[in-house]
């Protein structure tokens, strides 16, 4: 039984220096069989252990994990949430999780620290404006908050930003959704770890799968670095390493993995408090709670497992920063790293059953799972438990690229990929 | 980042190329009697290998000449690099 968090316990904590605090999660030896197996402890993984034991009274399971819990893409992105996608299918899923996020520091009882501060997305080019008014209205069409913003709008909402019309991509307009904002991308992944594991999950780190067993068309188990562990269903949620998984079950994926860059600066006092987003020359800006400007760059166009991206990149992100905020030129950059992410031919992910029974793949998030974390957890739980997908997951299945139904979300997603 | 040898211009910065994806996919040569399933595994399915993958890419700042190179996609280190045409390397 976990003990719960609030503020007696904070306060009794604190006059036992803190020395006290109940083990959030525990470190089992795996068992020799589960009823399913989720391969990826990132917050997707977690989050689909979670909803499994919490929904589906599947408790018999495990969570293995290659390295340390939240230590892939949960701890590398720049925590942005926000649901104003252009196409039914994705308005459907990413409001999915949007709804989630809005009540998950209550329901796992652990401070996620999401913030609706709203994003912005810019216009820089007439063809921006054309599409993000569309957007704009798509959103509304599907019930989710979005407004259009004049550059004098977009001015009054975040006054640090140069609106200039002389800059070489000025500021045209812009949207809102104010019901977006941020996260601490590591509290998702270690409040869903320890709401899982209160159920009785088994969360397995330092275990790295190294093969997938097939009987037939049929899955039975995974070889892992701690020994076999039998079991008829497997959900793999190994973002950029999907496809080393695929390869193990002898299935090809329209995937691709690439580097994806982040840096942060020195911290520094409150300048912006809202999530700025820019296409047209991809710059995005965000400040944690910490007071560090968060900063998104691009990923490299070539494969790559390496977690580094080239020095080009970083620049060119730097450059539209830079003129789009003058304030920050005097700022440091502190740390800079990259992840890798599994990007599908039409940018939306994946979260499907597979040819083979009993194994599911959740993959192909590409540069923006984060955002989805509750809600893919919530959906691919569903989707493993009763064996067929959820009405809101139904078009984001593997045999979209055999029917061409694809979901075309490059750029109209209001970020390029 | 890294360099790579244009086998038409020598080593060069690898800013000045462009990757062109997995090498060796064969074009359908009867495009017409292709199932869906078919179609599907030739212009979406991908090894997106994590070690020594063969690739295209394309020196488009500079010959924009293509050509092929095999690379560890763990390291990025460059194993070996050939023309268009030329049988790929064993080893």
């Amino acid at each position: 039984m976990r003990n719960k968090y609030s503020v007696f316990s904070l306060i009794k904590n604190a006059l036992s220096h803190h020395e006290n605090w109940q083990r959030a999660w525990n470190d089992p030896a795996p068992k020799k069989e589960y009823d399913a197996v989720i391969v990826g402890g990132g917050g997707h993984g977690l989050a689909t252990a979670y909803y499994l034991a919490k929904k589906h009274n599947m408790n018999n399971i495990a969570v293995v994990e290659k390295g340390w819990i939240g230590g892939g893409n949960t701890g590398r992105n720049t925590t942005i949430i926000r649901s104003n996608y252009l196409w039914d299918a994705s308005a459907g899923l990413y409001d999915h999780a949007l709804k989630i996020w809005e009540s998950l520091s209550q329901e796992l009882n652990y401070n996620v620290m999401f913030s609706q501060r709203g994003v912005m997305n810019l216009a820089h080019n007439l063809q921006d404006v054309r599409d993000l008014k569309r957007r704009t209205h798509a959103n509304r069409l599907n019930g989710i908050d979005a407004v259009y913003l004049s550059t004098e709008e977009v001015k009054k909402f975040c006054p640090i930003i140069n609106t200039s019309q002389d800059i070489r991509y000025p500021v045209l307009g812009g949207t809102l959704q104010r019901r977006a904002g941020t996260a601490r991308h590591d509290a998702v992944a270690w409040g869903y770890a320890r709401g899982a594991d209160a159920m009785g999950v088994d969360i397995i780190q330092n275990c790295e799968v190294k093969g997938i067993k097939r009987n037939g068309d049929s899955v039975e188990g995974i070889e892992t670095t701690k020994g076999f562990i039998k079991t008829k269903k497997i959900g793999v949620v190994a973002a950029g390493h999907s496809s080393v998984i695929a390869n193990m079950a002898g299935l090809r994926l329209p995937l691709e993995s690439k580097p994806l860059q982040a840096l942060v600066s020195e911290p520094v006092k409150p300048i912006i408090d809202t999530v700025v987003m820019s296409n047209a020359v991809h710059a995005y800006v965000s400040q944690s709670d910490k007071g560090e400007l968060v900063i998104g760059a691009g990923t490299d166009d070539y494969v790559s497992y390496t977690q580094k991206g080239s020095h080009q990149i970083v620049e060119g992100t730097l450059n539209a920063i830079l003129e789009l905020y003058p304030i920050f030129s005097r700022m440091r950059m502190l740390r800079q790293w990259g992840g890798i992410v599994d990007i599908c031919p039409d940018a939306s992910p994946i979260l499907s059953k597979t040819s083979i029974k009993g194994l599911y793949f959740n993959c192909g998030w590409g540069t923006g799972g984060f955002k989805a974390t509750p809600g893919s957890g919530d959906l691919f739980a569903h989707t493993i438990a009763n064996d067929e997908p959820h009405k809101l997951n139904a078009a984001f299945n593997l045999n979209r690229f055999v029917s061409g139904d694809l979901v075309d979300e490059h750029g109209a997603a209001a970020v390029a990929h | 980042m890294f360099l790579i040898n244009c086998p038409y211009c020598g080593e060069r910065d690898q800013q000045e190329f462009k990757a062109g994806g997995e090498a060796h996919i064969e074009r359908p040569k009867q495009p017409t009697e292709l199932s869906d399933d078919e179609w599907a595994e030739y212009l979406f399915m991908r090894k997106n290998i994590k070690g020594v993958q063969f690739e295209r890419w394309n020196h488009a700042h500079g010959c924009r000449k293509w050509f092929n190179m095999v690379r560890d996609t763990s390291t990025d280190d460059i194993k070996a690099i050939y023309k268009m045409g030329e049988k790929p390397p064993t080893q």
